[in-house]
């Protein structure tokens, strides 16, 4: 079991972080997918956020609902976002440029496959790891060979 | 600066060429674009339209780039909705004909900022660097303002036609590879429609 106060695992000498991560998809069903896939290796429920579609319900991406769910999701320690295709991309870059310039410098857009990635950064948080930890995490599963 | 209304007139343009524009899209994209533009121009209508209508060019501005970035969905929210912003910031400081360059390269800079592409990627780049070029030539030849954006509105839509030549490097397109040549780019078309919209605007009120 992972301590959960982390300014008492500081006082131990380990640090515990608590990076948040966020799944951005234009596919609401897309993010709730991953969400799934992730719960059921890692049941952190409290640092893993997903977040997909307009605010109409179509496939696209909406800065603002992914403005709030990067907010939500830090909790001190930084967020790692997973996005999936060019324009989740784009819109990630605007929400860092509307957010509290304090938050928007732990918040990484790791350059990784948005499945694949989130897997990796999930197991890797839930060790207590960095945001630098996670990040690298997320981005080594671009190397991962399906097929050996 | 009649900017409420000329405003009100691209979202109407732009809403009255959803199909067109969603068309194009299908083609080469995901067929989403005039839909994803139509939304956003509607919310644009319909936040702009309690405003006063000299509410000012600055101010406008702002409000039509955050309302496009949180509702249109696609890569067009958050690129439009940066060009708007960025262009908010220079309004401030007046529409001579200088400054309406500035705003060119102010939109063109924000467009690269957000979608990373450069010319000949076949994005709406395509249709803004031309336009931006045509512009400043004829404010050289000793051309009017509203010349030189008629100039910049023709630049665009050859700009926008010449898309079709080239091979997708960015965005939806791009996963097409040599099939997206013959097709033109739905954002380079909605980027010369604004500028037509605009020249069409200034046209009119000189009579």
């Amino acid at each position: 079991m992972l301590p959960t106060c982390k300014n008492a695992a500081r006082h131990l000498g380990s640090m515990i972080y608590m990076v948040g991560i966020v799944i951005v998809s234009h596919s609401a069903k897309i993010a709730a997918g991953i969400k799934d896939l992730v719960d059921q290796m890692v049941r952190d429920h409290e640092r893993f956020f997903a977040v997909g579609g307009t605010s109409d319900g179509s496939l696209g991406t909406n800065p603002v609902a992914i403005q709030k769910v990067i907010e939500k999701a830090d909790m001190g320690d930084g967020v790692v976002v997973l996005a999936d295709l060019g324009s989740a991309v784009m819109s990630v870059g605007l929400v860092k440029e509307m957010l509290d310039s304090d938050l928007s410098q732990r918040v990484i857009l790791a350059d990784a496959p948005i499945v694949e990635g989130a897997v990796s950064a999930a197991v890797e948080a839930s060790f207590g790891s960095s945001l630098q930890k996670v990040v690298a995490a997320a981005q080594a599963a671009r190397q991962i060979e399906k097929i050996c | 600066m009649h900017a409420k209304e000329i405003i009100l007139q691209i979202a109407a343009t732009v809403i009255a060429h959803k199909d067109q524009l969603t068309d194009l899209d299908r083609a080469i994209g995901d067929g989403d674009h005039g839909i994803n533009m139509a939304r956003g121009f509607e919310s644009v209508t319909a936040k702009l339209s309690p405003l006063a209508d000299d509410t000012a060019p600055a101010e406008i501005l702002k409000t039509v780039g955050v309302c496009l970035m949180s509702t249109v969905g696609g890569a067009s929210g958050p690129l439009y909705g940066t060009a708007f912003i960025r262009l908010a910031e220079v309004a401030k400081n007046g529409f001579s004909p200088d400054n309406v360059e500035i705003m060119f390269d102010a939109v063109i800079k924000g467009i690269k900022d957000r979608g990373k592409a450069e010319k000949g990627d076949k994005t709406m780049l395509d249709a803004l660097l031309p336009a931006k070029e045509a512009f400043a030539e004829a404010l050289r030849g000793g051309s009017s303002l509203y010349e030189a954006l008629h100039a910049a509105a023709l630049g665009a839509q050859a700009g926008s036609e010449r898309t079709k030549n080239l091979l997708a490097r960015k965005g939806r397109a791009s996963y097409l590879g040599e099939r997206s040549i013959g097709h033109i780019d739905p954002g380079a078309a909605s980027s010369a429609l604004i500028l037509q919209t605009l020249d069409k605007f200034v046209a009119s009120v000189r009579g």
